[in-house]
């Protein structure tokens, strides 16, 4: 009797043994599946973080309001390159407003502009703005450019629809008439198959111009915009900062000429390294500031040019 | 016109050596492509240069404590690469002006510890070895990690290429879209540690960057596109590495340095037909 029973609980044993081994290989197979899976997730929102973050769709969508935002700078310290550039600059770009950025040679225009593009790092100090970073677009000097690169022109228009499909996605296929609507306004129609090495400086910033339409940005950071470019061409992109203002975009270009600046820009901040006169462009370029932002320069470097 | 033929095949069909040295110049000429294109394009063929001899005092440090391990070679060469690509890296943002007489002295400093180390225990002929590398001696293991390198070269090349080409002509605007910026930077400098730690072992330190770099200028002397420079930069490379091995098996020459001359002279000849033909196109008349 207690033998059968023996074998009999044997048996079952036995037979418990595969029942046993399919379910360890079902939990290593959920466990296997969650880890896949978390890895997988861990590994999409790094890539979203840090390889795709320029991909807003939501950012591009058409009818977005391109109403110009404020730009609230306050105690802002920026060194480029191991020098002080910008020293406890404090202040505000008003919605809409179109400022020109003027000064002396090295008196860290470009640097405030990297920094409120994002660019470059404010030492101490903060920018504030409710547009977001992706609303920002901004042109670099035309040195800051190497002009021999092969690309074409109408790739290099097509970039400012970057938040439309980021380093991975498909572009979507509104953007070839976006591109071609904004070569038409910079005056370059035609060009899209040309390498940019190929074009003049004019046609070059035209270009750049035409990425900045696409790019449909509430803020517009231009640095020199007009520096080596000729006397047509800088009338044409004149024309498109006059009209980005009019519709109310917030523009803020670093100039030198300072007959332009008083004819097109209502406002005017003007640097040496600290901040000198900033407000209406009448009351800011008077000879006396103009005097004041080269000696203050002058001070501590030996090569200040007059604006 | 059968003399030719097998002056043209007979080498590889004769020896095994010969066949795999084919295979694996071939894998190295295909993640070569992009790579040497994207360091000419970046116009940092002088950082390339400095990771190249980077590679060697890692490298020297394997074979001192292994020996010829393949393992050991590859380890060490990427260690030292790679924090001579992070020193560079830190040393060009904190001293922007001294740039190019830092990489200089990374160059020379890395050459010179390399060439020590190796010295410390081995003879001429390892040092001959570690800076001129011997593509026939390439075995299966050697060929297996060629193939890996290029192969996951290529995929992460193809994964990221849009930024990568985007980064490489204006970083600024890359970055102030907020599309990330010095991080394909880095998985640049990093793929060409990887790939001249895998070149190491067929052309040494010397010569690892030439079949990355004399190929990919070749090809740019004739199209101003980029996908079609880096399929050229193939093509070239891999006619540059079987006229190589061809001429130093018939003219019993170093393989490594017969494949990089062969690339100089694809080079020159391209510099050359496309200076002659620019010219002639500007003198034309009515042009």
């Amino acid at each position: 009797m207690g033998n059968s029973s023996n074998t009999a609980r044997r048996r079952r044993s036995i037979e418990a043994i595969p029942r046993l081994a399919r379910a360890a290989i079902a939990a290593v197979r959920h466990a296997l599946v969650w880890f896949l899976q978390a890895a997988g997730r861990q590994v999409g929102s790094f890539a979203r973080r840090h390889l795709d973050g320029g991909y807003r769709p939501e950012v591009s969508e058409q009818g977005a309001p391109r109403q110009g935002a404020s730009i609230e700078v306050r105690n802002l310290s920026v060194a480029y390159r191991d020098r002080p550039a910008v020293q406890d600059l404090t202040g505000q770009f008003a919605a809409g407003s179109l400022t020109a950025v003027v000064g002396p040679n090295g008196a860290g225009k470009s640097s405030l502009l990297k920094v409120l593009a994002g660019i470059l790092r404010a030492q101490t100090g903060e920018v504030r703005s409710p547009a977001s970073a992706e609303r920002f677009a901004y042109l670099p000097q035309q040195s800051e450019l190497d002009r021999d690169f092969p690309v074409t022109v109408g790739e290099l228009v097509a970039l400012g629809g970057w938040r439309s499909f980021g380093a991975f996605r498909h572009p979507p296929d509104t953007l070839p008439a976006r591109i071609a609507d904004a070569m038409g306004t910079a005056g370059l129609e035609g060009f899209g198959a040309r390498q940019i090495a190929d074009l003049s400086a004019g046609e070059f910033q035209r270009a750049l111009f035409a990425r900045i339409l696409v790019q449909d940005a509430a803020v517009v950071l231009l640095d020199e915009p007009f520096t080596a470019v000729d006397e047509r061409t800088t009338g044409d992109l004149l024309q498109l900062v006059q009209c980005w203002h009019r519709e109310g975009r917030t523009v803020i270009a670093v100039l030198h000429d300072i007959d332009q600046v008083r004819e097109h820009f209502p406002s005017t901040l003007l640097l040496a390294r600290s901040c000198i006169a900033w407000g209406d462009t009448r009351a800011v370029l008077t000879p006396d500031n103009l005097a004041r932002a080269s000696r203050t320069l002058a001070a501590s470097r030996p090569d200040p040019v007059a604006a | 016109m059968s003399g030719l033929v097998h002056t043209l095949i007979d080498p590889f069909l004769s020896f095994a050596f010969m066949r795999t040295a084919l295979v694996a110049c071939l894998a190295l000429a295909l993640a070569n492509g992009p790579i040497g294109t994207l360091l000419l394009l970046r116009r940092m063929s002088l950082d390339g240069d400095v990771l190249s001899h980077a590679v060697m005092p890692g490298a020297a440090l394997g074979f001192l404590y292994a020996g010829y391990s393949l393992a050991a070679l590859s380890l060490g060469g990427l260690l030292t690469g790679a924090l001579v690509a992070a020193s560079a890296g830190l040393v060009a943002r904190w001293q922007p002006k001294r740039k190019e007489a830092s990489l200089a002295a990374f160059y020379l400093v890395s050459l010179a510890l390399g060439v020590i180390v190796v010295s410390l225990r081995g003879s001429n002929a390892d040092l001959m070895h570690v800076l001129f590398g011997t593509v026939l001696a390439v075995d299966i293991r050697g060929l297996m990690f060629i193939a890996t390198v290029s192969s996951a070269t290529l995929l992460i090349v193809a994964a990221i290429y849009r930024p990568l080409a985007v980064e490489s002509f204006d970083p600024a605007f890359l970055r102030a879209i907020g599309g990330g910026g010095g991080l394909f930077r880095d998985i640049f400098l990093a793929l060409v540690v990887l790939n001249l730690v895998s070149s190491f072992q067929a052309f040494g330190t010397l010569l690892a960057i030439g079949p990355m770099l004399l190929p990919a200028a070749a090809a740019l002397c004739w199209t101003r596109r980029i996908w079609p420079a880096i399929a050229l930069n193939i093509a070239l490379g891999l006619v540059a590495d079987y006229a190589g091995l061809l001429l130093s098996y018939h003219a019993n020459l170093p393989s490594g340095p017969s494949i990089v001359a062969a690339g100089g002279i694809l080079y020159a000849v391209s510099l050359i037909a496309t200076g002659l033909a620019r010219t002639e196109r500007a003198f034309a008349p009515g042009g």
